[in-house]
């Protein structure tokens, strides 16, 4: 085919290029594009708090990670009771002797009372017990969410009002009362009542009963968000020129819902880590020889009135991680929607 | 009227969006007639513009021809190929066929894909690999629209609401389409660069000889654009005809009632002051539309037939051939003077 000449319009329509181009020209040359992604992440990073709460959610994901290595390093392990072997850890009442809780160049955080522990370690591996779950239960309730968001807004019609009310019924539960009467009934579904609860399963009820739990208001969010998208004239042109829903779903849908998936899921993953802890708390998650925040503050809240030092770590770094992650969440919604104004 | 063997063929095309009501248990207790009988005819390489005003049903029908809607009722032919209610899979080899041109530029193009991801997705989903690559044939409809092919990796929000629609049109070129409909293209823009877009497609429909159903309320752009004008109120085709027919000779009164509000761009001082048909009332409710001749309502010669009759969408006397009226009282064949409906974008712009 042979493209038309150009039209007498073209003329017209340079000057209108040229300043376009005048006002993208200073900051990307040639054609060198600025995708929305691009575009947010250059409005992250001028937001100092949301660059310093990066930092400090990096920070605690990498010695999540890497807890096996500096516990090695470091040469101690959260489980040995160091007190037994070395009574002179602690004093008469089983309190660690030294001041501070025991701090010393040896046991960088203090020991234990009672069984001695390493405390340093302890928290580590808390940490990463903690953020684990918190992750795995975060991405489970996305990927659920999301799911099930986007076929009921897709759908439309009667899938949709069956799982809006679904998600209403689920909306209206409390959830913290049923967690805990639930949890010892799903423990029983697979363990014997004389029997010790493994820790996966444990770890695992817990990702699955806070995903039962986490999935509806994403994907209420989410069938929103489709309900006004599929209508858009971009869906239809795609329609028209013969897209499968699979398509129209993965490539026209999905990359126009990453913002509110991500914004969701860092304001969710805060959310779970204090859930995950308070229920540790509580005697029905994680339980004492496995290494956990909830656990930790648990037992430092026995003697806190004798061994302040003990509480005082734990507490203080969830109090920072949980307070960087919804910074975090804040920037990342701010970068990635201009618009909404706080 | 038409060649013998049309390329897309409508008769009878209904669509009756139903009204839900009643609690507890929901059920149909009416319906809003946006199209209710249409029967017209598109040629290879014609373009037949569709007029009228808000609501009568004009995109309805542009949605029903590329099968974004289902049709309650009619047929739909393409190429003598019956498409009323083919399925997706049904209609595959034909999407590549019939396209559209969207209205809102700035809502048909995804945000979140580069301008090549956007033209190149109707080949990537017809499976289409034209021979130089995809990437060669983007760059060469970007030149053909007038845009930069250097630009392909831009995103739409880089661009102006004339450019975007311009990559709406290299979008529906993309698959060499015998059938555009065109949904309103330039009603969003400004009006300077109206007569652009409205250029570019001319230019597009003469070289490639693709056929155009190019929907506008505007008649002065429909008029500068299409060879053939139907004239659309409350659902129903009152009017359609050759273009200079059309606006020289309207037989029906509300195409007459339109063309008198066009305004005037020559102030002449001496020339008699044309006279202006105001309409009265609104345009009645769809859902419950007048009976007999739904124009009836507001219109100046309506008597009882109007009412219980409707009348048939044929030629009366005094017409050219393909010159179609639905009127009882059809006005009287005088032909309006020519200066006052010279205008089309180019001599207005």
């Amino acid at each position: 085919m042979t493209p038309p000449t150009p039209s007498p319009a073209a003329p017209l329509e340079v000057t209108d290029e040229s300043v376009e181009k005048s006002i993208t020209s200073p900051d990307s040359k040639g054609s060198e594009s600025r995708s929305p992604g691009r575009l947010a992440w250059r409005r992250f990073k001028r937001d100092r708090t949301g660059v310093i709460s990066a930092c400090i959610v990096i920070f605690f994901f990498v010695i999540a990670i890497a807890a096996p290595l500096i516990a090695k390093l470091y040469g101690k392990n959260p489980y040995t009771t160091y007190a037994s072997a070395r009574p002179e850890l602690l004093d008469d009442f089983s309190y660690p002797a030294g001041a501070n809780g025991g701090m010393s160049s040896e046991f960088w955080f203090g020991i234990e009372p009672q069984l001695g522990r390493d405390v340093f370690t302890f928290l580590l591996y808390g940490i990463r017990t903690s953020l684990g779950i918190a992750l795995a239960a975060t991405i489970l309730t996305c990927v659920a969410g999301i799911i099930i968001g986007v076929t009921a807004g897709y759908l439309g019609g009667r899938t949709d009002y069956f799982v809006s009310r679904i998600i209403d019924i689920v909306l209206s539960f409390p959830s913290t009362l049923f967690f805990i009467a639930f949890m010892p009934v799903v423990y029983g579904l697979f363990v014997a009542p004389d029997d010790n609860v493994p820790t996966w399963l444990i770890a695992v009820s817990l990702i699955v009963v806070l995903s039962a739990f986490g999935w509806a208001s994403i994907a209420r969010l989410l069938r929103g968000q489709v309900l006004g998208l599929r209508e858009r004239e971009f869906v239809e042109a795609a329609k028209v020129t013969g897209a499968s829903p699979m398509r129209i779903v993965f490539k026209e849908l999905l990359p126009n819902l990453w913002t509110p998936i991500i914004i969701q899921a860092t304001l969710m993953l805060p959310a779970y880590v204090t859930a995950e802890a308070g229920l540790a708390f509580l005697g029905v998650g994680i339980t004492d020889p496995t290494p956990d925040w909830g656990v930790m503050i648990g037992r430092g809240a026995q003697f806190y009135s004798q061994d302040f030092t003990f509480m005082l770590f734990p507490g203080l770094s969830m109090v920072i991680f949980v307070l960087a992650f919804n910074l975090l969440g804040d920037s990342v919604r701010d970068a990635l929607d201009p618009k909404s104004k706080r | 009227m038409s060649t013998t063997n049309p390329l897309l063929d409508v008769s009878g095309l209904t669509k009756h969006f139903p009204i839900k009501g009643g609690f507890p248990i929901k059920r149909t207790v009416g319906a809003v007639q946006a199209v209710d009988g249409l029967d017209f005819q598109v040629a290879e390489g014609e373009s037949l513009g569709l007029v009228g005003e808000s609501g009568c049903g004009k995109s309805t029908t542009g949605r029903l021809i590329t099968r974004l809607m289902e049709p309650t009722g009619g047929t739909i032919s393409y190429r003598g190929q019956n498409i009323t209610h083919a399925s997706r899979r049904q209609l595959a080899p034909i999407r590549s066929e019939i396209q559209m041109i969207f209205q809102d530029p700035y809502a048909s193009l995804n945000p979140r894909q580069t301008v090549g991801k956007i033209i190149a997705g109707p080949m990537e989903i017809n499976d289409i690999n034209p021979a130089g690559g995809r990437e060669a044939r983007v760059r060469e409809l970007l030149e053909i629209v007038g845009l930069n092919p250097e630009h392909f990796n831009r995103f739409p929000h880089e661009f102006s609401g004339g450019q975007r629609q311009r990559i709406g049109v290299a979008r529906a070129l993309a698959l060499n389409p015998k059938l555009i409909v065109a949904d309103e293209p330039v009603s969003a823009l400004d009006v300077s660069i109206q007569a652009q877009v409205v250029n570019l497609l001319q230019e597009v429909q003469k070289e490639l000889g693709i056929a155009f159903v190019f929907i506008a309320h505007d008649l002065a752009i429909v008029r500068h654009f299409s060879q053939r004008v139907a004239v659309m109120y409350l659902g129903k085709i009152v009017e359609i005809a050759d273009r200079d027919d059309l606006y020289g000779n309207p037989r029906h009164p509300y195409t007459r009632a339109l063309l008198s509000a066009v305004p005037e761009a020559t102030v002449d001082e001496n020339a008699t002051a044309r006279e202006r048909i105001r309409l009265t009332g609104d345009v009645p409710s769809p859902i419950n539309p007048p009976s007999g001749c739904r124009f009836r309502t507001r219109c100046w010669k309506a008597t009882e037939k109007c009412a219980t009759e409707a009348p048939p969408l044929v030629q009366i006397s005094g017409n050219k051939p393909g010159h179609l009226t639905a009127c009882h009282y059809p006005e009287t064949a005088d032909v309006i003077p020519a200066q006052r409906l010279s205008q089309d974008p180019e001599s207005a712009a």
